[in-house]
């Protein structure tokens, strides 16, 4: 698994896309969600899409291999809402190991026999760790600005859970990800760090912030800088963002972000910015196109789609990256 | 793979903070820290939070590049407040821009801090103090939270006051840090102490040059590491003299930068411009910093003389105020507190007014009017308004004997306030200091005294139509029986507003335990300086609307305190006793006292307790927050604490040459075992038991490895088979303050009135400390080869601990008892034991000694029913009876 820092010299990295809009062509039903062993479960389980590496395994493993086919180097497990803090609203906290560790093993599986069949082009699979669907140095409250629905300690101990499941699983590095609030992203990366220390044992650490809009800050109030300057604590093995906005408004801040670290970066952008109806409507083609600004500005080592990306835009992508070097920060130039 | 450009401090807040050799000096802001601003204190005390934050932002506006965030305060929930303030920091973008500072000598406040704020932080600060373990552990977590910290110039030895120590630790700490640790070099940031310099004394000499040259060693030789330090204190010997200060400061932070100090905290009202200072005095400074001249500070302090340019325009306005009117010349010596020519102006007064009178509703009450309006507006402070009310009294005594000759004269009063101390309880200095400032204000005053019954306060309240009943005390039976006043008060049927006041009070205690007992207006009053505004409102005419909103917000506060208040889980008494603190007692040496038994002590010099005196909540009492000497050159309150040390200073002097208290003690050292896991059994040399005391356990759940403690766990248990032993004691300095205060209080000086309580006070802790340590030292002699100074003592830096029943390690006062049977107390020094079981007289402390090195302070928290009928069995009292002894520490 050390290998990916040698791959990372060698060429562009391809992260794969949204596992959400794939999800969306199954039309998975209530009952498919449920399966045999949760049928009688008495919450509402549709849309629970982490429950579907336990319901449905084999279409989160068809969803992998398509990636991995499409030329992705790194997929996602699928355990973007894998902490007991986002299984709260299914009542399902106490499915957090099993969900991530199972999760793990698919994706570890097809990655397997993509690196067996080509293993001049290895390929990894990164736990993705979510922001969880509470902010801790927000207050849900505006009358109580002091309240937090939310504590650093709740935060590290949910984390520490999933972490140990995806690890005991398999995955080759952990991807903390979609990071609206640069808090929770330390408590995870906390939990990181113990489990590490713990364990003894190192692992890749991807960190993925998300820029909200135009004002260029997190949704905490981070400015690029300062979101970078929080989490530089801990060795990483990239630093970047993703989500919420297009790979087009994404840019002048991936700039800001390669201009000032020395970590790899990475970049999964939306598929452009939601259309009247919600929906993400960019090409492969013209989501391609932007993206080739960032290999020719030498902005990026690992790049991959977020919301509304598919197979087609990775493959468009890989096809792309082939003719541009990895960046080099500046020190290295 | 890193590279220059990430070896720079670098920070944040919502935006960046880069520490680069062009940045020149990082300003870190210092007015929201409950240590150095009072007023900061009161707001976070009072929970008023908005103007907490204006604190906050005002920093920032003006310039503050990091802000420094402390809540280090005894009567604050360090913990809480830090999240709280923390928190709210976080929603206030033009605040959270900048970086915080996370500053407490307290570890789990600093880590409170560390996990509410998404920014890149610093901790201010940590040390080598507690050994390297403790060190590393707190370095770890500090860089896995992801921050940047100070290190302290301080070992296991004491803090660093040579260059070479200096370079020492830091070398020490760093080597540490980076190699241990892995701790990214730019991110530490070296304290090595500023001291004052120009003392007098030798040793402090090179305290400017030592500082400069560790700086630039540490820049030389510990790559990437900061340099920061708090720049004031480098002039404190001149306070007092702002033009040698400012030029010192100035002088020292200049020179400072140039060898590499990067980051500080500057008060900038408190410095000069560097090419502004006068070449003769820069020359002189810099003499003293650079240590060139043998004779450098002399002639710093006879240039300094010169230049007190200042205090020579004192002293000529002092003759020329006297060229004033009439009216000018009587509100001068009011607002100055100058008793000198009050008399003489009275006397004219008199004289060309129509009836005697007159002057004390005109000439004088204009005068009070100024004192009050100024203290009101915060421009004068409670220590200045005593020595007015001294004046005002005075003048008042000159007139009393023309008014009553004009037979006519009644003195229009404001209002009338009753004044007591609650039955059981002895302690009158605050209430005192309130009825001084209220007398000032024109009410007139019924002071009932000390240990008045509820009877005599009801009965008296009636008589004297007073219109408003305040009630003070100090220890904590004194609060429940302020609860039996206001329910005593509501059976008379009164209608008297109620007005609470005195350390352990509280607004909570005030809103959630006595509003509701009695159906008229209950207030807590926090400090003196309130007590006007609030007395003032009470009695305003047509002030119905005023009272029902008053009632209405204690109501409010009541329900908000009571929702708010954290569900805290317990665990049964029997559990607490399975998780007691585990000493190996197999392993534990004990130290058998030289002599046991009982000793006396009659007749002490009392002038060796000067140096043993903690002088900082002696100016607490007095309303003036902040710790000494610091206190002395504080911005706001500094001149006038100053004065006030003055004139302690004065009395005391008085107090040693002419012998005016005496001081008595008595302390016993016995062999001692725990039994029952609670209890402690006193033995004599035969072993027959003589006493036995009861401790109480924490019930608090904690975590698995955190001890449930009683002070019976640091004594060996009867089972292990060992003998071991402990001690108590008793020591009083206040025989014969009462007579002095009353002397005083009949020469109409209540300012020296109050003084002397206090001061008794300060010897009284003082005899305790120097108690303890001649017990440590000689008569137990476990610490044989202990050397403290006064300022560790204070600190409790000592082995073994002596903690007092009614404080919270034992917050049950029965055990007061014991101790007065065992040694035989009264009959001995004579310290008596009042129903409350206050001390009599006030000025005595009593408590135990336990010389196991792992003994040590705690709180005990709140306990649960098992325990408390677990307790009343042992002491063989009614559950009742317990209930109400350890009421402030029972659950619900």
């Amino acid at each position: 698994m050390s290998n990916i820092y040698n791959e990372l010299q060698k060429r562009i990295l391809i992260l794969d896309g949204a596992m959400g809009t794939m999800l969306q062509d199954y039309n998975f039903s209530e009952e498919d969600y449920r399966g045999e062993r949760f049928k009688d479960y008495p919450t509402p389980l549709k849309g629970n899409n982490d429950l579907l590496s336990l319901t449905q395994p084999e279409a989160i493993a068809e969803i992998h291999h398509k990636y991995f086919e499409a030329g992705a180097d790194i997929v996602e497990t699928n355990t973007f809402s894998g902490t007991s803090i986002a299984m709260a609203d299914y009542d399902m906290e106490n499915l957090v190991y099993e969900l991530n560790y199972e999760s793990a093993k698919i994706a570890k599986g097809v990655a397997d026999q993509f690196t067996i069949a080509e293993p001049h082009k290895p390929r990894f699979v990164a736990g993705s760790i979510g922001p969880t669907n509470k902010t801790a140095s927000l207050s849900p409250d505006v009358n109580k600005p002091e309240y937090r629905a939310i504590t650093f300690d709740e935060l590290r101990i949910a984390y520490k859970l999933q972490v140990e499941a995806l690890i005991d699983g398999g995955v080759d590095l952990l991807l903390v990800e979609t990071i609206f609030d640069t808090l929770n992203a330390k408590a995870a990366l906390f939990a990181i760090e113990e489990v590490k220390e713990e364990r003894a044992i190192d692992i890749p650490i991807m960190v993925s912030g998300t820029i909200t809009d135009a004002s260029g800050r997190t949704l905490s109030g981070q400015t690029v800088e300062a979101f970078l300057t929080s989490i530089s604590h801990i060795p990483l093995l990239s630093v970047g963002f993703n989500c919420a906005l297009g790979a087009d408004q994404l840019r002048p801040y991936l700039q800001r972000l390669s201009n000032e670290t020395t970590f790899h970066t990475s970049a999964h952008p939306n598929a452009g910015l939601p259309n009247a109806f919600g929906e993400y409507d960019e090409t492969p083609k013209q989501m391609t196109a932007f993206i080739e600004a960032y290999f020719k500005d030498n902005l990026i080592n690992i790049i991959g789609g977020c919301c509304g990306t598919t197979p087609a835009h990775i493959n468009s992508i890989f096809e792309v990256s082939k003719n541009y070097n990895p960046r080099q920060h500046k020190d290295q130039r | 793979m890193e590279s220059d450009c990430q070896k720079y401090l670098t920070l944040s807040g919502l935006e960046p903070l880069v520490v680069t050799p062009e940045s020149n000096f990082v300003n870190v802001g210092e007015r929201t820290n409950v240590t150095g601003s009072r007023k900061f204190l009161r707001l976070i005390k009072e929970e008023k939070f908005e103007e907490a934050l204006s604190v906050a932002r005002d920093q920032v506006e003006g310039g503050a590049q990091i802000i420094d965030v402390n809540m280090d305060e005894g009567m604050l929930d360090g913990v809480h407040a830090m999240t709280t303030f923390l928190n709210l920091i976080a929603s206030e973008p033009d605040i959270s821009r900048v970086p915080i500072m996370i500053d407490s000598s307290k570890w789990e406040i600093i880590e409170a801090g560390l996990k509410v704020v998404q920014g890149k932080c610093v901790v201010n600060s940590i040390s080598l103090k507690e050994g390297e373990h403790e060190f590393i552990r707190q370095a770890k977590l500090i860089k896995r939270y992801g921050a940047a910290v100070i290190v302290m110039a301080f070992d296991e030895i004491g803090q660093a006051d040579t260059y070479q120590r200096r370079i020492d630790i830091c070398k020490r700490s760093y080597d540490i840090l980076v190699e241990t640790v892995k701790f990214a070099p730019q991110d530490i940031i070296f304290d090595p102490n500023i001291f004052p310099v120009a003392t007098g004394m030798d040793e402090h000499r090179k305290n400017a040059l030592d500082f400069f040259q560790a700086t630039k060693w540490i820049r030389t030789n510990l790559p990437y590491a900061n340099v920061s330090g708090g720049v004031s204190n480098v002039s404190f010997s001149f306070r007092g003299n702002n033009i040698v200060r400012e030029a010192i400061n100035s002088a020292f932070l200049f020179h400072a930068i140039k060898n590499g100090m990067n980051i500080g905290i500057v008060n900038p009202t408190l410095l000069e411009i560097y090419d502004e200072i006068p070449k003769d005095l820069l020359e002189c400074v810099e003499d003293v910093l650079f240590d060139r001249k043998d004779d450098a500070t002399e002639r710093l302090l006879d240039l300094a003389e010169t230049l007190k340019g200042q205090k020579n325009n004192v002293e000529v306005a002092v003759l020329e105020w006297r060229n004033n009117s009439l009216q000018e010349r009587i509100t001068h010596g009011l607002v100055k507190g100058i008793d000198t020519f009050i008399v003489e102006d009275v006397e004219e007064a008199r004289q060309l007014a129509q009836k005697p009178i007159e002057v004390i509703e005109g000439h004088l009450m204009i005068g009070m009017n100024v004192v009050g309006d100024l203290f009101g507006s915060g421009k004068m402070f409670l220590p200045q308004v005593v020595k007015s009310a001294r004046v005002m009294k005075r003048a008042v005594a000159y007139l009393q004997p023309f008014i009553e000759a004009e037979k006519d004269g009644k003195v229009e009063y404001a209002g009338k306030i009753l004044m007591a101390t609650v039955k059981g309880d002895v302690h009158d200095i605050g209430k005192n200091i309130v009825s001084v400032v209220l007398g000032c204000n024109n009410y007139e005053i019924v002071d009932l005294g000390v240990m008045v019954p509820p009877e005599k306060i009801i009965e008296t309240a009636i008589k004297e139509k007073v219109d408003i009943i305040g009630l003070s005390g100090l220890i904590t039976p004194s609060l429940d029986e302020m609860v039996y006043v206001s329910k005593e008060m509501e059976k008379t049927n009164l209608t008297i507003p109620l007005m609470i006041g005195g350390a352990t009070t509280s607004k909570a205690h005030a809103a959630v335990k006595i509003a509701p007992h009695y159906s008229n207006t209950v207030i807590h009053v926090n400090d003196a300086s309130r007590a006007v505004t609030v007395v003032g409102d009470l009695l305003k005419k047509d002030n119905e609307q005023h009272l029902s909103e008053l009632r209405a917000s204690y109501d409010l506060f009541r329900a908000n305190f009571l929702s708010r208040t954290k569900q805290k889980e317990y665990i049964s008494i029997e559990e607490a006793r399975a998780k007691k603190y585990i000493i190996k007692w197999d392993q534990t040496k004990i130290v058998k006292p030289k002599k046991l038994g009982i000793q006396v002590i009659r007749d002490f010099d009392i002038t060796t307790l000067e140096e043993f005196i903690d002088w900082s909540p002696f100016f607490r009492s007095w309303d003036l927050h902040g710790k000494y000497p610091n206190i002395l050159e504080d911005e706001i309150v500094g001149t006038q604490a100053t004065e006030l040390f003055r004139d302690a200073q004065e009395l005391l002097q008085r107090i040693f040459s002419e012998k005016l208290l005496s001081a008595k003690a008595i302390f016993g050292l016995f062999p001692a075992n725990t039994i029952n896991e609670d209890d402690i059994e006193i033995y004599d040399e035969s072993g027959n038991t003589l006493q036995t005391f009861l401790t109480l356990r924490q019930q608090l759940k904690k975590r698995a490895e955190v001890p449930n403690i009683a002070l019976s766990d640091f004594i060996a248990p009867k089972s292990c088979g060992k003998t071991d032993y402990m001690g108590c004691f008793c020591v009083s300095t206040g025989f014969g303050t009462k007579a002095l205060a009353d002397d005083f209080e009949a020469n109409n000086d209540d300012y020296n009135a109050i003084m002397i309580k206090a001061l008794a006070d300060r010897l009284a802790e003082a005899f305790a400390e120097y108690l303890h340590k001649e017990v440590r030292v000689n008569h137990w002699g476990y610490a044989a080869d202990e050397d403290l100074s006064n300022t560790e003592l204070i600190k409790e830096s000592y082995k073994g601990i002596r903690p007092a029943p009614g404080y919270p390690a034992c917050p049950d006062h029965l055990e007061k008892q014991t101790i007065w049977k065992l040694l035989e107390v009264k009959k001995q020094i004579g310290v008596e034991l009042t129903e409350s079981l206050a001390m009599w007289p006030a000025a005595s402390v009593s408590g135990y000694y336990f010389g196991n090195p792992e003994a040590k302070y705690f709180g005990l928290g709140k306990i649960t029913e098992d325990q408390l009928i677990d307790y009343s069995k042992r002491r063989e009292i009614s559950i009742e009876d317990a209930r109400k002894w350890l009421n402030p520490n029972l659950t619900n």
